[in-house]
């Protein structure tokens, strides 16, 4: 039996917990099993509402838009940070095809705020809808980017950390690392949610800036705080460049240089036990950024898998907005002296 | 969800009031320009404008300044609370490569970004917009 450490011991244990093979339940009583064993099943329009209501509510706050200069990036990682004092508000979706299973809807918020010029923070709300299944709150991550160098350098280190408490029912995808292979997500939800991990990402993340291109790899590193659990690794890299390099003079939403387009390679190095390439799935994703002078940023990237471990289609597309001026909101709520 | 809503507010509000005084703090004390510019390695000091022939470049400069700056520097690099003014003396002698390599490289330690998620000749732009304040008196 081909061991799949996706999210490490737990998914072990909950597979092994019901015979230590996936699908013993039939797809087509997922939903009723779910109902008779009492999980609470979040209604999608409920949970869209409240999320809505949070966003509104913490736009409010806001007076100050910031023009955004984002990637085009959603896997990969580029070593510029947030502006500090910033507050990005970016909501992702992932729509993927499923092999032997329901194709789902996985989506994700994210709270980006620049700490400083060297230190960014995020904060993420996961959850999902698996079609003829049910919708779930997954999780949430705190991720935390520093970057040690003063200035440009040849290659720019950033250094990443990042918390995740999430249940085994999450499907953003935002990273694949070790054994992770679509198979993983084939389960009924009652069944994947019973899973719970908690765990340590690392990543370095080396970045350039050359003649208008971006260049960036992001290896990484896994460890499932549950013991017994081996480090799981992983990669991503990606390339991009604007449409224009010089900026018009006007104003303007559908100028060139508003657009950046890039490609992004993803995929799991397996973990300290089987490292390598084996039972892995791999993706490669084009990607399209589309930066408004309103201080939107629409993404758009159609990911591809690249082996039978993979889904065949991860589609995502994106929707943020960048606000100045967090911090002084902040001060004003507290009366911080200056 | 409650508990979750909860703990993003509660995480951004204690990281934000931990990081304001501190940002707030060093925007007070920004770094003297001529200190900053005693930083600049010369070969970079000594770069040409590509763009200083170019007539539009300070306008496309002044859109993006407006755009990235301008919330720190003010409108017209005349300074603001988070940011010190581009049109002091020792600004006005900056050489094009110099304040091209401030824009790129930033301030980190004292809250200005690094801007090189600009392409290089939007950083020019820049430079030649900040080149064509020179002429106004501070």
């Amino acid at each position: 039996m081909v061991q799949k450490y996706m999210t490490g011991s737990l998914r072990s244990e909950s597979h092994s917990g019901r015979g230590g093979a996936s699908g013993l339940i039939p797809r087509a009583v997922a939903p009723e099993t779910s109902r008779r064993g009492g999980i609470r099943l979040f209604h999608p329009v409920a949970f869209l509402a409240r999320g809505c209501c949070l966003v509104l509510v913490v736009l409010s706050l806001f007076k100050c838009k910031a023009f955004a200069q984002e990637s085009p990036y959603i896997v990969t990682y580029d070593h510029h940070l947030e502006e500090p004092g910033n507050l990005e508000i970016e909501y992702f979706s992932t729509f993927g095809t499923q092999r032997a299973g329901n194709d789902f809807h996985a989506y994700w918020v994210e709270f980006e705020y620049g700490a400083t010029a060297w230190w960014t923070t995020e904060f993420y709300l996961d959850g999902q809808t698996t079609f003829h299944d049910s919708t779930l709150f997954t999780g949430f991550r705190w991720e935390n980017r520093f970057r040690p160098l003063r200035t440009e350098h040849f290659i720019n280190p950033v250094i990443y950390v990042e918390y995740e408490n999430i249940s085994e029912a999450d499907k953003i995808v935002k990273e694949v690392e070790g054994h992770d292979v679509a198979s993983d997500h084939a389960d009924p939800n009652a069944l994947l949610r019973q899973g719970h991990n908690h765990e340590l990402e690392f990543k370095l993340i080396l970045s350039k800036d050359f003649k208008g291109w971006n260049f960036a790899v992001n290896p990484l590193a896994t460890k499932n705080l549950s013991p017994n659990n081996p480090w799981e690794f992983g990669y991503a890299a990606g390339i991009s460049r604007p449409l224009a390099l010089k900026a018009s003079a006007q104003r303007c939403t559908f100028c060139r240089e508003n657009f950046i387009a890039g490609v992004e390679l993803y995929g799991g190095l397996g973990d300290t036990q089987s490292f390598g390439l084996h039972e892995t799935s791999h993706y490669v994703a084009p990607a399209l950024a589309w930066n408004l002078p309103s201080g939107w940023t629409v993404r758009l990237s159609p990911g591809f898998g690249l082996n039978g471990n993979s889904h065949r289609l991860l589609l995502r597309w994106g929707l943020s907005r960048e606000f100045s001026g967090f911090s002084e909101i902040l001060r004003g709520l507290f009366g911080v002296r200056l | 969800m409650k508990v979750a809503a909860v703990s993003v507010i509660a995480i951004l509000l204690a990281l934000g009031t931990s990081a304001v005084p501190a940002e707030e703090e060093r925007s007070r004390n920004f770094e003297s320009p001529s200190a900053v510019l005693a930083r600049v390695p010369e070969k970079d000091r000594a770069k040409r404008n590509p763009l200083a022939s170019d007539p539009e470049a300070a306008s496309a400069g002044r859109k993006l300044f407006e755009q990235h700056c301008a919330e720190c520097h003010g409108g017209t690099a005349e300074g603001a609370r988070r940011g010190p003014s581009l049109r002091s003396a020792d600004m006005r002698h900056a050489t094009p490569g110099e304040v091209f390599w401030i824009v790129t490289n930033g301030v980190v330690r004292c809250g200005m970004p690094a801007w090189s998620k600009l392409p290089e000749p939007q950083r020019w732009q820049i430079v030649n917009f900040l080149q064509e304040q020179k002429g106004n008196t501070p």
